[in-house]
């Protein structure tokens, strides 16, 4: 349901046309369950994610996004379930599924003591590109974030917004087919939230599938289809017109509200984000 | 091997950009070398005695002088009283009282056996027995004097005797740094090896880095090589650099083959930074990693024959060092440095070395879990 033809420079908005062709699959999830110890982290997700979609992924902290983008990317094993990503299977094939997607961290998580230049020609040879191709992309991506005098400047000394987009550009460096974002704007301000979404846009523009989780409700409006998370499930899932439709409401935050309203949630809620 | 060679240049800048690491890489050779080397030693070079002499006859002046004249003993205190003797030894200023009996002179004049009295603190057994041993020999030499003034000549000469003449081999001044440098260069390899590789990979656990590396394909052999490599350089360089140390403050001979010596150290590295990684793994937090490291370290020095015997160790213990790769490697140092030793004189060491090498290593990269 992506609008190719949209132009990238825009503020972004929800396009919530109901006329949708879909791509392949490219994330099957059915029943998935995570427990740790007798904590239910996720329980029983279902979904699908098409090629191209920007797929938001809503919730509360500890409502269980980063253990399932977590499982999604191979970093953790699932307790039980099916769970297919980029055509893998997470359970036998991890390494192969971390062949073909990116994966930004909540916590940033690039080497602050080496420069812009040097963690994105680490990341490049870790995913095993040639000297030309890394060097070539290196300097379209400096020159596209305006990074290029900075290049040489260590990372501990970059502010944060800085650090974020670098951090996303170096996830997407190898072009994979889904790149994983773990709350990328938690902290951002407004306007680098802004260019931030416009680099997803951009991405997905470039055949790259979105994973994107955020609390941020007004960022749920970009995607194409949003799933809201709470306690460990995921109670709704649709673009985000017909979730307001379906809800009867203005906006996705108010969705939110009326879903997991205050004193819904347990008060022993894990943060089990880390 | 394209990754490993990117991951191993990362090491490699955040290694020498870190100031600290950079520098301390330098300057622990430096501190262990000139200070350990000269100051670690079990040498007893003399032991003060306090003297008793209730007799204050010439035989007791005679044998007091005998005492005096042997470069082990310092007598340095006289007293009539055994209260002050006793004070004096408890007071760490003697180490040994020397009681001469009043009637001491008559007595030997006579022709008569008498006793003295030798009072010796213990609390170090090998000084202590040392001591008594060159007390006895200060003695006997002694007794062989008055035997010798109380029998006619022609007599004395016919005492049948054995003598030995000896050389020392191997160390033929008794030069204890001599000793001691073999094994200080395997402390020195260890401390770069064992720590810093292992602390350096929890170190990106608990920033966090560690994260973004297992989302990629990277292999857990390549991970933990490119964590080995460049510990095992430096680790390599340091011995070096110790080695020159050695060789122009101390004058340390060095018979061997010096590339044999590298090729220890270099199998040694491998399993010191194997076991220290293996650690690491199972570690979440520096402070988890070192307590646990630093037990390993203190039970592998302490057993490792580096200050004491290796034969002297019990039965147990012996079979224990099969697995401390510090004993084969200070075996190993002292060996080729000292004896000259070959490769096959070594074999035994080297292929310990390997086996632990391999096992350590392979325990590290199938602990290091990519998937939580």
């Amino acid at each position: 349901m992506k609008n190719n033809s949209k132009p990238v420079t825009g503020y972004p908005s929800s396009k919530g046309e109901e006329t949708m062709e879909r791509g392949e699959t490219v994330i099957t999830v059915r029943n998935l369950v995570k427990k740790f110890g007798s904590f239910v982290a996720n329980d029983n997700l279902t979904f699908e994610v098409y090629r191209g979609e920007i797929f938001g992924f809503l919730g509360a902290n500890g409502a269980g996004k980063t253990t399932a983008i977590r499982i999604l990317s191979g970093l953790l094993q699932p307790t039980s379930g099916e769970v297919r990503v980029a055509g893998f299977d997470a359970w036998k094939e991890s390494e192969m599924i971390k062949k073909h997607i990116g994966y930004m961290c909540q916590k940033f998580s690039l080497y602050e003591d080496l420069t812009v230049k040097e963690n994105i020609q680490l990341y490049g040879g870790i995913y095993g590109m040639s000297d030309e191709l890394i060097k070539e992309r290196t300097e379209a991506l400096l020159e596209k974030l305006r990074f290029t005098e900075y290049k040489d400047r260590l990372i501990s000394g970059l502010p944060l917004g800085f650090r974020q987009k670098l951090a996303f550009a170096v996830a997407v460096l190898h072009q994979p087919e889904i790149v994983f974002l773990d709350e990328p704007t938690g902290g951002v301000d407004p306007i680098t939230r802004r260019q931030f979404w416009e680099m997803i846009y951009e991405t997905a523009d470039s055949g790259i599938t979105v994973f994107v989780t955020t609390h941020y409700m007004d960022e749920a409006e970009y995607c194409d289809r949003v799933s809201i998370m709470s306690e460990g499930r995921i109670v709704a899932l649709d673009t985000p017109e017909n979730l307001k439709k379906q809800f009867n409401t203005e906006s996705i935050e108010e969705v939110f509200i009326s879903i997991a309203r205050p004193g819904k949630s347990s008060i022993n809620l894990l943060n089990i984000n880390q | 091997m394209r990754t490993i060679l990117f991951l191993i240049r990362k090491e490699f800048l955040q290694i020498f950009r870190n100031r600290f690491i950079g520098r301390a890489i330098f300057a622990i050779p430096l501190i262990q070398m000139l200070i350990l080397v000269p100051a670690v030693t079990f040498e007893i070079k003399y032991v003060n005695l306090c003297i008793i002499d209730n007799d204050r006859s010439v035989e007791s002046r005679e044998l007091i002088g005998k005492l005096e004249g042997s470069p082990f003993f310092r007598v340095k205190y006289y007293t009539w009283s055994e209260e002050k003797a006793n004070e004096l030894i408890y007071n760490n200023k003697c180490s040994a009282i020397i009681n001469i009996p009043s009637g001491f002179g008559k007595e030997l004049g006579a022709g008569r056996p008498v006793k003295i009295l030798a009072r010796i603190d213990a609390i170090n057994a090998m000084k202590g027995q040392l001591t008594w041993a060159y007390l006895s020999g200060v003695i006997s030499s002694y007794n062989e004097n008055i035997i010798a003034e109380s029998l006619p000549v022609v007599q004395a000469t016919m005492v049948p005797r054995i003598s030995v003449t000896g050389r020392y081999w191997y160390n033929e001044m008794l030069n204890y740094k001599y000793y001691m440098l073999p094994g200080i260069l395997v402390i020195l390899v260890t401390a770069i090896g064992f720590m810093l590789a292992g602390l350096n990979l929890v170190r990106e656990k608990e920033i966090g880095t560690i994260e973004q590396i297992n989302v990629t394909p990277v292999k857990k052999s390549e991970f933990i090589i490119s964590k080995m490599v460049p510990f095992f350089i430096i680790g390599l360089a340091d011995l070096g650099f110790g080695l020159i140390l050695g060789k122009i403050f101390f004058n340390i001979p060095f018979e061997g083959s010096l590339l044999l010596m590298f090729l220890g150290s270099a199998i040694f590295l491998v399993a010191v930074l194997g076991l220290g990684l293996f650690i690491s793994t199972f570690s979440s937090t520096q402070q988890q990693f070192m307590f646990v490291a630093f037990f390993f370290i203190i039970v592998f020095v302490l057993m490792s024959g580096i200050f004491t015997p290796f034969e002297s160790m019990p039965m147990w213990a012996q079979k224990f060092d099969l697995i401390n790769p510090v004993a084969h490697l200070i075996r190993f140092n002292r060996m080729v440095m000292l004896k000259g030793s070959g490769i096959a004189d070594v074999a035994r060491e080297l292929l310990l070395l390997c086996g632990i090498a391999v096992i350590f290593t392979t325990f590290a990269v199938r602990r290091y879990r990519k998937t939580a």
